[in-house]
């Protein structure tokens, strides 16, 4: 049939070439090289900065013993991770901060999902929620303190509060930002009720969702650092109580070697993030092929 | 779960005595609105979207609707999908099942074509085992067998409007509404898809309503052209285009028909200039 036929041909003209000439070891190497290459640069000038401060000498020549140039810092930072406690700390931490997290997720979202869907509440707690965001979490220490005492779960309430209002706004906000345009093509469709938001409403939103997931994270990941040096839970060491340790004892070198993980840790799980919104946004094509990212 | 149902039913033994019935085809008549008004309300402003609009289609008939901007082309089809419910008449789609098609298709943009198909159906309550197979006749239908993996952003205008079409058959409906399905495709995806759509009419039986702004898409396609005055909309004439052949949208008769609704149209904006 001659209209098959041309329809069929113009369906392959209109569609993008799907695979470059680039061999796939090529364009591999080249992704790698492009995700490695800011961050190793990253690294460079932190450490040209570190050595110019060192070399300016500003603290003066009686408080050499307290600054010590990169090599040493490198160094310590190795013999802390090798030799010391750094590894322990980071494991306690780590696992504050995944309950804590993952509690906050888990709250976010059954608060955002009920917020966004009934209209009363909407208009009440969705503003609680926007003032709790401006919160500085720190704030909070002294009320978790004085209802949980020094524990574990005085840090986890102040996680809690400080990212999962972030959580739930991105879903609230998400849920929103549902083209109309779906929802009506939804309805005609015949989804309603839990089928609607199931099938329609959720997967639209999760983009913002994802969004407000990542600035929880930040948040969460804040709160957690202000709670270790805050509340010192006896008998348990973390990063906060390494920082804590090294302040007291004069020990700068050990303190920039424990801020050198915390940074890390802060970065790498905001790059998972980055790259989960990427895939997402991906599928859906809401990213510019031409552009390459 | 059903959709689109009439919003009220006429006894079956009232004779479907609308004044506009259409001549051309035959059939019992499907989609009737009596006298139907939509006003909307923006702040203190009362726009009137339509005015006793009274018009009948039949069954297996193509219908096709133009008017220029303002003429309230998409509320109509709106109200008659039930997805919006008159001010006043009445509008009847004798227990039929109606399915929307918008300008833009409308898909989800995170499911493969295939899946946006295939969500029609389970909203339906198709069963799992059925659903994938009618969605493989559906998009062989739509001729995209090929094309069942891929996202909509995979695929060009006119394939996102033939899945969007696919979906639109998924709700088995009898009555098929049609908002300027084709409006924002190039000329040539247009004509082809015009022929596809003739195809798959008249494979299904299916009853059109289209409405379009093109005068020729509407001379191409429609077996009556129903014409609707701008604000508030009015039908104020109806042309029956007589069906002696395969039509083309570059063919005679298709050229005459349209020069005529273009006068027609001319005449009405003209009176909106003064």
């Amino acid at each position: 049939m001659a209209t098959d036929q041309a329809l069929h041909g113009l369906d392959r003209l209109e569609l993008s070439p799907l695979s470059g000439q680039e061999s796939l070891l090529a364009r591999l190497g080249r992704r790698t090289w492009a995700g490695t290459w800011p961050k190793l640069l990253a690294v460079a000038l932190v450490l040209g900065a570190w050595e110019l401060f060192y070399l300016s000498n500003y603290h003066g020549d009686t408080a050499d013993h307290l600054v010590a140039g990169p090599v040493t810092g490198v160094q310590n930072l190795w013999d802390q991770l090798v030799h010391g406690q750094l590894v322990a700390a980071i494991g306690t931490t780590m696992e504050r901060g995944v309950i804590g997290y993952g509690l906050s997720v888990l709250v976010g979202a059954v608060v955002g999902a009920v917020v966004s869907r009934v209209p009363p509440l909407r208009a009440a707690v969705g503003s609680i929620i926007t003032g709790l965001t401006t919160m500085p979490s720190i704030a909070w220490f002294p009320f978790a303190i004085i209802l949980f005492g020094l524990s574990n779960s005085a840090i986890l309430f102040v996680i809690i509060l400080g990212s999962a209002p972030s959580i739930a706004n991105g879903l609230i906000a998400g849920v929103d930002y549902t083209p109309p345009l779906l929802l009506r093509a939804g309805k005609m469709m015949g989804l309603r009720g839990f089928a609607l938001y199931r099938y329609l409403i959720l997967p639209a939103s999760l983009p913002s969702f994802v969004a407000g997931m990542k600035q929880g994270w930040a948040f969460a990941w804040r709160s957690l650092m202000a709670g270790e040096l805050v509340v010192q839970v006896a008998g348990s060491l973390s990063l906060g109580v390494l920082l804590a340790g090294d302040q007291e004892q004069l020990d700068l070198t050990s303190a920039i070697s424990v801020m050198i993980v915390i940074l890390i840790i802060g970065v790498v799980v905001d790059g998972l993030f980055t790259k989960a919104d990427v895939a997402i946004r991906n599928r859906r094509g809401l990213i510019d092929a031409a552009a390459g990212s | 779960m059903s959709i689109g149902h009439a919003q009220q039913t006429r006894p079956a033994d009232e004779p479907g005595a609308s004044a506009l019935s259409g001549t051309g085809a035959a059939g019992q008549p499907v989609v009737e609105l009596t006298d139907v008004s939509k006003a909307y309300r923006t702040g203190r402003t009362e726009l009137l979207a339509l005015d006793k609009v009274s018009l009948s289609v039949r069954a297996g008939e193509f219908a096709c609707i133009i008017g220029a901007s303002g003429c309230g082309k998409s509320t109509l089809l709106s109200l008659v999908a039930g997805l919006d419910k008159p001010s006043a008449g009445r509008v009847d789609t004798t227990g039929r099942r109606v399915a929307l098609m918008f300008q833009e298709p409308a898909l989800f943009p995170w499911l493969t074509a295939g899946r946006n198909v295939e969500l029609a159906l389970q909203a339906r309550g198709v069963p799992r085992e059925e659903r994938r197979a009618r969605t493989a006749e559906l998009l062989e239908t739509v001729r995209l067998t090929g094309f069942r993996d891929k996202r909509p952003h995979e695929l060009s205008g006119g394939m996102r409007q033939r899945v969007a079409l696919a979906r639109a058959l998924a709700h088995d409906a009898d009555v098929l509404l049609m908002d300027e399905p084709f409006g924002a495709l190039d000329a040539m995806t247009r004509d082809l898809l015009h022929d596809e759509l003739e195809r798959i009419c008249a494979e299904r039986t299916l009853t059109v309503l289209f409405v379009t702004h093109n005068v020729r898409e509407a001379a191409r396609l429609g077996d009556r052209v129903i014409v609707l005055s701008s604000r508030p909309g009015r039908v104020i004439g109806e042309y029956p285009v007589p069906r002696t052949g395969p039509r083309r949208i570059d063919s005679a008769e298709v050229a005459q028909m349209a020069a005529t609704l273009t006068d027609r149209l001319r005449e009405e904006m003209g009176r909106h200039g003064h």
